[in-house]
This record gives structure tokens, sequence and C-alpha cells, in this order.
């Protein structure tokens, strides 16, 4: 890209935030990047920039670049929640490209700004994981590259099983902390023996668990967490690793949770936005192009963009023009759908933006329906009415899409054993998977592990002491 | 607000990890040998360089729901209506629902791309030659240039530039400017070559395969794949490897490779008629003196009652001219059950041989367990005695 076709550029963002702002957006200062397609498939396949090394990326980048360089998918954009943001773009995109996507990636920081599920997040998110690569680096140079990527295997492996209201627990250590710190005693004179207490406590190996009540706190749906603080084999390096892909975690968990508002919410806008834009005939034929390829239904399956980006249109349209039904029983007033979309973009997820927004006459527009299995063979539409449709697709997308699955006694049979229950809605685990992956659970707690699900409608226990694996 | 543009020509952690992954590849490939060395794919790759197979054990495994059990929302171009099909699955239990593009079914494995070459070397790690010899032919010198030193004189067509302009630098620096420029004669660095002298050796293969009427469509697959690996093998010891091809029912007659591995079956078995045939090439064209000499054969055992008295003899007798003999006994598929009726070859050639010590006889009933197979004639020597 040659200087001029920058400085073009750096004019197209100032007016594009300008246009932005002007429309009520409120996004962070965002910093863009022109970056080649190596790099750009890199930051896709790790989400942030300089995270810790697995094969496990190396395999979704060789993944992704493969597809580039075959012509089969592109990414034209990625972008980092942090303060400031970043944008980063393909270098071989048209300057159309590139203005689009700058408007869509203002779309997607505003969204992480002000959505409620994103005010707890990290922004210096991008400092974190480098001290955290830094760390593992060390971990392996000291434990050795196997096995530290080995252990991350097992923690990757239930790494979305996290709360993702984890804040809220960790406010209440605070918090306890504090009161505990009021209780203690004022200096006074046999201040020493509270020393020789803090002596004592830091004579206890790093290795052993410092928690001696894993009963506690039960139910516990944070996976990773349990086994970290109680897991009864972990030296610290270990306890370490899992914080971190914790930590991670917790980063990624509110994008998990917002898929099809954040898209449709950066769709909505980078096509206003443009429509503000001085375009050519060429540029906006260009850009009309662009714009239905990101936004288009594809046949078969659901594009969270189009859906997003019909559910926020229809949000407008129905508090601007309210219906005399709702006018009467709502009190809408009219023309507050602007207002109406801000309010949803600040206040929902996933889960309760479909539960609240899909409507009747949209599945009928869009033409949703559930599909499933019959006789193991066919993949049949089995139900169109729109309540059955929509709730099926909120419960797809609870917990992000996993089972949810719980800890429920780390001393089962007296014996330090874990024992795990799915808390089973309809839908049955995949089985071959599941045992594969209570062994990487296995692998963290370092002693016999049970899993409680439903097949055929039956209670079964999974069992896996580290040799071999047992039902009932 | 700002666009940039840096240099991110030395950001390498994609490409980092990207050898993490190839080396788990690896590894899974290392750990699944058994299946891999069998593979269709491999097998009648027709020369290609790399083939995909698939490799289990490599998938992220999670907790995850059963897809196929599961029920999807999915959007339709207006018309749909409940009861239309809009995916099949192509085998019941697995594999991905027809259509269901971008949404990942139960597929079970990875498929890595796999190279012939680096496979074979995996493959060909701990196996190796038995009772190499040195032959007389081996005295057929060729002479070979290897470009192997730098010395400071020399043909100035074989000008070092790269390691001069380096010395120029080193002596410029001591002289505390670094940098390139005035050349010395000091500065010349010239490549010479050595003549190396190279012994050729050679080997002759001599498979045999039985067509009768009971070897079918696996049996001679297997057979297919054992050569497959074992002519891909005697390659990396031997520069020239011959391959004599004869398949036999109640005759043997000598046949190209690719009616060899496609001709009908029918008949029954002399097995006799082919040993008698192999030593008579050899006597004929591959003196032992000169040529390694590696008969195999593969039959399902059935061999005519009358027949096994003599076929001992001539199996002595080749054994005697030969570096290994191997016999293979391929089972029906699938059977691991040991079929082993007192009449097989096999158990007869284990109890009567005179020269066990080169001879190896192994019993296939399954696809996974030609590497076994290869491993025991390339591996530890002797008769596997029948359980």
């Amino acid at each position: 890209m040659e200087d001029k076709e920058i400085q073009e550029l750096e004019k197209a963002v100032e007016q594009i935030w300008e246009v932005a702002r002007g429309f009520g957006l409120d996004p962070y200062p965002t910093n863009f990047e022109i970056v080649p397609a190596t790099v750009m498939y890199e930051v896709g396949s790790y989400a942030l920039p300089g995270r810790y090394s697995h094969w496990t990326f190396g395999k979704t980048y060789h993944r992704m670049k493969t597809m580039y360089d075959f012509g089969l998918s592109k990414i034209y954009e990625v972008v980092i929640n942090t303060n400031p943001a970043y944008g980063f773009l393909l270098e071989t995109n048209s300057p159309i490209q590139n203005k689009m996507v700058i408007a869509h990636v203002l779309g997607h920081v505003d969204f992480f700004k002000n959505n409620s599920y994103f005010s707890k997040t990290n922004r210096r998110m991008v400092e974190s994981v480098s001290t955290h690569a830094q760390r593992m680096m060390e971990y392996e140079f000291k434990h050795g590259r196997k096995t530290v990527e080995r252990f991350l295997d097992a923690v990757l492996a239930i790494e979305e099983h996290i709360d993702p209201y984890f804040f809220i627990k960790r406010e209440i250590s605070v918090a306890e902390e504090k009161r505990r710190a009021e209780l203690r005693p004022k200096d006074g004179r046999y201040d020493d023996l509270w020393l020789l207490d803090k002596v004592q406590q830091q004579t206890k190996t790093p290795d052993e668990s410092d928690d001696t009540k894993p009963r506690e706190h039960l139910p516990e749906k944070d996976l990773l967490f349990y086994l970290m603080k109680h897991s009864p084999s972990l030296s610290a390096w270990q306890r370490d690793a899992i914080a971190m892909v914790h930590e991670e975690m917790e980063y990624f968990v509110p994008q998990m949770q917002t898929k099809i508002m954040n898209e449709g919410w950066a769709s909505i806008w980078h096509a206003r936005i443009m429509r503000e834009l001085d375009l050519s005939d060429n540029e906006h034929i260009e850009f009309a192009n662009l714009h239905s390829g990101v936004v288009s239904p594809q046949k078969g399956q659901l594009n969270p963009y189009y859906l997003g980006y019909k559910i926020f249109e229809d949000i407008e349209r129905r508090w601007n023009e309210p219906s005399k039904e709702e006018r009467e029983k709502f009190g809408r007033r009219g023309n507050e759908g602007r207002e109406k979309m801000f309010e949803v973009r600040e206040l929902e997820n996933d889960v309760s933006f479909l539960r609240n927004y899909l409507t009747e006459e949209l599945c009928e527009e869009l033409d949703l329906f559930v599909f499933e299995l019959v006789e193991e063979e066919e993949w049949t539409i089995t139900e169109k009415r729109w309540q059955k449709v929509r709730d099926q697709l909120v419960s797809n997308m609870t917990n992000f899409g996993f089972p949810y699955l719980q800890v429920e006694d780390g001393d089962y049979n007296g014996n330090r054993e874990l024992y795990l229950k799915h808390r089973y809605e309809g839908t049955e685990l995949d089985m071959k998977y599941a045992r594969r992956a209570l062994e990487h659970v296995h692998t963290l707690w370092g002693r016999p592990v049970h899993l409680e699900t439903i097949i055929d409608d039956e209670s079964t226990v999974l069992h896996f002491n580290g040799d071999e694996h047992g039902e009932d | 607000m700002s666009i940039q543009r840096n240099d991110w020509s030395l950001q390498r952690k994609g490409i980092i990890d990207q050898e993490r992954h190839k080396d788990r590849v690896k590894e899974a490939i290392r750990k699944n040998l058994g299946s891999i060395v069998s593979n269709e794919a491999i097998i009648l790759s027709d020369g290609k360089r790399t083939v995909k197979v698939p490799i289990k054990a490599l998938d992220e495994y999670k907790f995850r729901f059963n897809y196929q059990k599961s029920k999807h929302v999915g959007q339709g171009d207006g018309k749909t209506r409940v009861g239309d099909v809009i995916g099949r699955e192509s085998r019941p239990g697995g594999g991905q629902g027809a259509g269901q593009a971008g949404q990942e079914a139960g597929a079970d494995y990875y498929e890595a791309e796999v190279n012939i070459d680096e496979l074979a070397a995996l493959i060909f790690e701990d196996l190796q030659l038995p009772y190499l010899e040195e032959k007389a032919k081996k005295a057929v010198q060729s002479r070979k240039t290897q470009f192997n030193e730098i010395r400071r004189t020399g043909v100035i067509a074989n000008l070092d530039k790269r390691r001069m302009i380096l010395e120029n630098i080193r002596r410029n620096a001591r002289e505390g400017n670094a940098r390139f420029g005035d050349i010395k004669k000091e500065d010349l660095r010239f490549k010479t070559w050595e003549e190396v002298m190279r012994y050729e050796s050679n080997a002759v293969v001599i498979a045999m395969i039985d067509v009768s009427g009971s070897m079918g469509e696996f049996k001679k697959y297997i057979a297919r794949s054992f050569y497959f690996w074992m002519v891909r093998f005697l390659r990396t010891k031997y520069d020239n490897v011959d391959i004599v091809f004869i398949s036999h029912h109640t005759e043997a007659k000598e046949v190209s490779e690719e009616q060899f591995f496609t001709q009908g079956e029918s008949g029954g078995t002399v097995v006799s008629s082919a040993y008698q045939l192999a030593l008579d090439i050899i006597k004929q064209r591959y003196r032992p003196s000169d040529w390694n000499i590696y008969p195999f054969h593969f039959s399902d055992g059935d061999n005519y009652y009358s027949d096994n008295e003599e076929a001992v003899k001539l199996a002595d007798e080749l054994i005697a001219t030969c570096n290994l003999f191997g016999y293979g006994e391929i089972g029906e598929e699938g059977s691991s059950s040991y079929r082993r009726s007192s009449g097989a070859l096999l158990s007869i050639f284990s109890d009567r041989l005179q020269h066990k010590d080169r001879f190896v006889g192994v019993r296939i009933d399954d696809k996974e367990d030609v590497y076994p197979a290869l491993k025991q004639f390339f591996g530890k020597r002797g008769v596997e005695t029948p359980a």
C-alpha cells in the first residue's frame, strides 16, 4: 500500500469516526493496523496477539491460512477489545473494503465499551496475555515443552467451563478480605505472636493445596476455578497455568455470549455509516456487493451477522412506529427506535436478545425452522411454530452452546474423588468425546473422576480412574 | 485514532505453533502406523507425493453435545415446510450431515496430509535388512564428486563468494573498519572437491503370489500393501532393486506388475511350482554371488496335500540361495481367531524346514497386521511358532 493510500485512509478514519459519533456511537479510540495475511490469520487464530504457544493455535492458523491461500475464505477484519482498541486491516483490501471494515470495527468497539456483559472485561488484556505467554515459556523451559503442552491439552479441554459471573466471586473475596482485616487486632504488645502464625503459613510448600474443604460452596459451575483451587495433585506452576487460562477465558466469555448481537450491531452501523460517506457510483456498487455478502442468509444454516442485523432493524421499526396495540398496551410513543436500539445493545446478551426480540413475523420472514435427524438418516425439518423455534435457538445458545457441567462433590466416596454432574436439559452428550474429556479432567484432578449424565432417558455415571473407563 | 503500518516480517508465532501442530501430527502418525501402513490412499497412491490419511487421536476433546441427537435451528429460502428433508446422513451414526456445511458433525478423525517419503522414514526407522551380504558385484565402483572443503587456493571458477565476503569483512573489522571492500588475495576462498568411490549394491525381490480360487480381494490387497512397503524399504538400502513377479495356482508364471496385482483368481494351489520357477530365474538371471535375493511368498496356505513334501524341499533350496525367505499366510478378513488347519503351509514350514534361521513366516488376518508383519520380516529373525 502506498503512502498516499494510507493518507486517504487516515482521512477516512477521521470522517467515519465523526459520522459514528453523530449516530450516537461511543467507541474507545481505535488504532488501525494494516497487516499482511500471515499476521491477520495469526491474530485471528489466537484471538489476541501475543498469547502463549500451543499446537491447537497452530492448527487453527494453518487451517485458516490454507483456506485463504486457496481462496476459500477471507477474513477482512479482526478487532481487539482493549482501550484503546485495535482493528486489523488486510493489506490487500480495496479502499472501499477498508472503509467498510473501519466502520464495522467501530460498531464492535462501541459494543465492547457499552454492553453491560463487557463491563468487567480487562481492557489491558494484550499486556496480560503477553505476561502469560512469558510465564508459560518459563514453565516450558523449566519443566519441558511436552509436559506443559500435555497439561495445557487437559486444561483447554474444559476451558469453556468457567463461571461467566466469576467477577462477583472475586469481588466477594476482596470484600471478605477487607472484613477479615478489620477483625484483626490492632497494633499491640503481643503482635509478634501473629507473626509466628505467618511464619508457619509460609513454611507450607506451595504445591500443597491450601484448601482443605473441597466440599465447601458446592455445586460449582466453574470447573477451572474449582480444579485450580482444590485439585489434590497439582503443583504450583500447574495451578498458575490454569489461572492464566481462566483469566483469558473470562475475557473471551462476553464475546461468546454476544456473538449475534455484536455482529448485528456492527453490521447495522457499517451500513449506515457507509451511506453517509461520499461514495462514487462504482464505490456504491462495490459496497453494496460487500454488504450483501456479509449479511446474506446462508441456506441451511444461521448467519449471526444477518440474524442480529434483522432483529436490530426490527426493533428500531417497532419502536419508531408502534402498532395501536403496542401504543395502548405498552405505552410506546413512537420515534423511540434509536433510543431502544441503544438500550438493547447495553442490556442484553444473545440469549435474552433472542428471547425478547425475535418475533413471530421475523421467524416467518427469515424462514427459521428446527431440524433434527430422523431415523439416523435424514435431517428433517420438524418444527416451524415460531415460539418453538425461538426456544430451541435460545436453548442452543445457553451456556454458549456448551453442556452445563458442575462439580457436585470433591470428596466423593470419602476418597477425594471428583464427581461432576451434567445438568441435562434434553440434549445428550457426545459420549465418545465425554469419555476422552473425562480423561483430561483426570489429568487435572489426579484421582478417580465421575460424570453423571442422562443417556436414553436413564441416569448414567461415567467413571475414569486413570486406567480404565466404567459406566453404570 | 491512527492508521499504522508496521514491519511484521519477524512475526513468526503462527508458523512456530504450526510446527508444534505438525509435531503432534507426526506423533499421532507414529502411534497409528499400524492402520496407516495399509491405508488404501497410500497403497493406491500411484506415485503421488502426499496423501490424506485419517488419523485418530488428534482431536481436541471437549464436553460437547451429540450432534446427531440434537435439534438445530436453520434458515430456509422462505418455502420450507415441516417434513422437508434438508440433508442426509452418509453413514448412520457417524460422518457429516450432508448439506450441513459449517456445522461440525461427528467427524471423528483428523485428516492429515502425509508425505509418503516422510512416512516411509517413520516406518523404516526401526527396520533393518537381515543378512546383508557383500556380493561380488559390489566391486563395481562409481565415481562421485563431492564439494566438501574450503581452501585458500584454487581455480577461480570455484570461488566461494559468500565466504570471501565474510573473510573480507572480518579482515577489515580486524583493521578497525568493518565493511566490505578492498578485496585482497588473502580473502579468497575456494571450494574444492573430493572424488568419492561408491559401491553399488544390488538386490532382487522375487514376489510370489497365490492366485488360486481362494485368494479374494482382501488377501490380494494385503499382499499388495506388503510389497509396496517392502520394495520402498529395499530401495533405501540398495542402489538397484529388481523385482520379479511370479503368480501361481497349480502352475507358476512370471507376470507384469499390473497382472500380478489384478489377475483374476481360479484353480487350486501347487506352491512348489512357484518355488521351482523362482529357483530357475535365480539360476538364469540373478547369481547369488552377485545379488542379494529376497523371495517373498503370499498365500492362504491351502496347498495340495501331495505337494507339501516338494514345497518344503524347494523352500529349503531357496533359503540356501537367498538372504531371507519370507512367507506370509493371509487369513480371512477380520477372522482374528487363528484358523490354522493342520494342512496349512505355515505350520508345515515351521515344523519341517531345515534352515529356519533365514525363514520368516507370519500370519496376517487383518489390515492392521501388515505393519507388525513388516517388522517381523525386517526386524527380529526367526520362525513364528504357532500357538
